[in-house]
């Protein structure tokens, strides 16, 4: 009975029970109409057969007279499933004919009756029939009735009636249980939904919920629901591995610290030495510093918090100040930093994060162009600002070493720094911080190398790809 | 200079405390929102320092209870928050600085005396003098010992805002946040190069140097003393 309640809530099921209604009250009006209209084609088609038969009667009375008349309508009369003939008097006194009484008054008229009178034959009084006829005037005002019994017409409409009726009922069933079938296997879906969920919200995030395949409305919903899924499980993933990184990435510069000072104060160490090694535990911290506000920043770009605070920007005017800010760092790094940006380019955005992104990479493109490789005189970067389609690409080259493609997928990643012995500075949250900052836009980040030709120095190319303002 | 901080954690304010003594600043320290609030309307501060949290009553409607008094003392925000957001309304509520946890206390002092000396600001000077260095803030024009040198538009506002600043330490983050309009910390020291390449200007050719390095802090600009 529950199940069955439960079933009656459902929104399938409630649809259903409207169409339902609204199928039984269309059929029943297409009911009466047909059965209006079939009656109507009986009653034409009756009224016309008594018009042949006037008109048979009427010239038979001219050719042979009364006697005549009374002959055909006594032999007319024996016949099986005959019309019905009256003959009679002026006054209305029945004077031949096949029918034993009749509604008073039928003769004062004249003509075609067309309301169904009543009426009633030898041998069976106890019935009453219906019939619809034509009187006519005798020349000698005698009155000839001709009429035809309804029982046949009625008996079809019946038949009519019965058999829409019984369609009906037959559609309505077939509809009821349809909408049970239908609303059980939504209820059954519905169950399955519920129970993936729960073992979801039980910590199992890797469980999906069921897709049948159709397409329908069901499966669109569970698909959404597993991508929003797999991005929460992503994003828990992806915290959990901060975690676990934040403990081995912060451990060491702060058993560094821990151990520096030690060692200074187990040493004899002169007033200049302190000072020495407090700095050195200054600039240590500020790096530590630096790892959690980037932690920071990255959580709450991810969060969204911030995407609230996107409005109107010149993008060109943000990739020419980072461009400028830069331009003399890469001089002095023997770098040459060559911008090729489009003017008034405009996006949905967020300075300062655009700037702290744009900044992070030139910065990245700078230490890794010059890098590693013996000094170069033809170390290059590039800052691109283009309009594509309806993308706006902002990018950031250089011609250095570059990452293996393979590599790519994991330089995003929080701390992952493919310098094993991170010996380079920073924090390994760069392109963490730029990826999260982009997707904040709703763009895309892109990794490809800058030229494929080289094979020693392919370089790396960092698209940022945001939507063009709408 | 006499300042007032508010903060509740009681070993920083303690830190602080004997740290702006040292600097030289008369310091006042209350502990909750309540008796800061009461000891800024009792007293005259040429700085405050406030803390965005704290028990009892929180460091925005300090601030913003003081400015619909008609009190108009520098305030500088700290917070351990740290959103470009959190920077607005701070400001909004009438901060006149932000500065986000942790910080170093070098970048506190040099804000707090930035702030402490608005109240004489230059802001209405249209030249600027440093020993025998001038900026003429309306031809946008600077010379030394008469001679004009060329600057760029960017270094001419970081040469603009050190003599708006002159014999004051302004760190790298504060020249970032001026200047450049950034609230961000860029990985690389790029404001030392851009430093450099100014003094290179102004003082290359020249007798004297003008802009100095605070080893730890920032730079000044303020003429030789020889």
């Amino acid at each position: 009975m529950a199940r069955i309640r439960a079933m009656l809530k459902t929104t399938a099921v409630r649809l259903s029970l409207l169409y339902l209604l609204l199928f039984v009250v269309s059929a029943t009006a297409l009911l009466f109409y047909i059965s209006a209209q079939s009656e109507r084609a009986i009653r034409g088609q009756t009224e016309r057969a008594i018009e042949r038969e006037v008109r048979a009667i009427n010239s038979t009375y001219r050719r042979s007279g009364v006697n005549g008349l009374v002959r055909q309508i006594e032999r007319r009369s024996r016949q099986p499933g005959s019309n019905l003939y009256i003959i009679a008097s002026p006054n209305g006194e029945i004077f031949a004919g096949n029918v034993a009484e009749i509604q008073p008054g039928i003769f004062d008229q004249n003509g075609d009756i067309n309301e169904p009178f009543k009426y009633k034959r030898f041998g069976d009084f106890d019935a009453e029939y219906t019939a619809l006829a034509h009187v006519m005037e005798l020349p000698n005002g005698f009155k000839l009735l001709v009429g035809r019994d309804l029982a046949e017409p009625d008996r079809f409409n019946n038949l009519i009636e019965r058999a829409l009726m019984s369609a009906l009922a037959i559609m309505g069933l077939g509809a009821l249980a349809i909408w049970f079938f239908v609303g059980r296997s939504a209820l059954k879906r519905i169950d399955r939904m519920s129970a993936a969920s729960e073992k979801i919200m039980g910590g199992d995030l890797s469980q999906r919920l069921p897709v049948m395949g159709s397409g329908d409305e069901f499966d669109r919903m569970s698909t959404s629901l597993n991508t929003m899924l797999g991005r929460i499980e992503q994003l828990n993933e992806g915290l959990r591995q901060v975690s676990d990184n934040i403990a081995h990435d912060l451990k060491t510069p702060l058993t560094r610290l821990r151990n520096r000072a030690e060692s200074t104060l187990a040493s004899k160490a002169t007033a200049k030495d302190y000072r020495a090694a407090l700095e050195d535990m200054i600039s240590e911290s500020d790096q530590l510093i630096r790892i959690f506000s980037a932690l920071l920043m990255i959580s709450r770009v991810e969060a969204g918090s911030a995407a609230a605070k996107l409005s109107d920007l010149d993008l060109s005017a943000v990739a020419l100040d980072a461009a400028e800010l830069y331009e003399p760092v890469a001089e002095d790094a023997d770098v040459k930093l060559i911008t090729d940006i489009d003017k008034d380019i405009k996006i949905n955005g967020n300075r300062e994060l655009i700037g702290q992104t744009l900044t992070n990479l030139i910065d990245n493109a700078i230490k890794y162009s010059s890098g590693d490789v013996k000094s170069r005189d033809d170390a290059n970067i590039w800052v691109r600002l283009k309009s594509e389609d309806d993308k706006i690409v902002l990018s950031v080259s250089d011609n250095g070493p570059g990452i293996p493609k393979d590599k790519y997928d994991e330089v995003t990643k929080r701390f992952v720094r493919l310098d094993k012995s991170r010996n380079k500075p920073g924090t390994g949250l760069g392109l963490s911080l730029v990826d999260a900052v982009i997707r904040m836009h709703g763009g895309e980040l892109e990794l490809s190398t800058t030229d494929d030709q080289k094979e020693d120095l392919p370089g790396l190319t960092v698209s940022l790809k945001f939507p063009a303002k709408a | 200079m006499k300042i007032l901080i508010i903060e509740d954690d009681l070993e920083t304010a303690a830190y602080l405390t004997k740290a702006f003594r040292e600097a030289g600043l008369n310091v006042d320290h209350a502990s909750d929102g309540d008796s800061g609030y009461f000891l800024a309307t009792e007293n005259s501060y040429d700085v405050m320092v406030v803390d965005r949290m704290l028990p009892k009553r929180d460091g925005l409607s300090i601030i913003s209870s003081l400015r619909d008094q008609g009190n108009e003392t520098p305030v500088l925000i700290l917070s351990a928050l740290g959103q470009v957001d959190d920077r607005v309304t701070g400001l909004r509520a009438g901060g006149d600085d932000y500065l986000t946890k942790p910080y170093a206390f070098s970048e506190l002092l040099a804000r707090v005396e930035i702030l402490g000396r608005r109240k004489g600001t230059r802001d209405t000077e249209t030249i600027y003098r440093v020993g025998d260095l001038e900026l003429d803030r309306l031809s946008h024009e600077v010379r030394r010992g008469g001679q004009v040198i060329n600057l760029q538009p960017r270094e001419y506002s970081l040469l603009e805002y050190l003599m708006n600043n002159a014999g004051q330490v302004v760190t790298r983050t504060m020249l970032l946040e001026n200047v450049w309009d950034y609230h961000f910390d860029p990985q690389t020291n790029v404001i030392d190069v851009h430093i450099s390449r100014l003094r290179s200007k102004i003082e290359k050719g020249f007798e004297g140097s003008l802009l100095h390095t605070i080893r730890g802090a920032g730079y000044i600009l303020k003429a030789s003393e020889n």
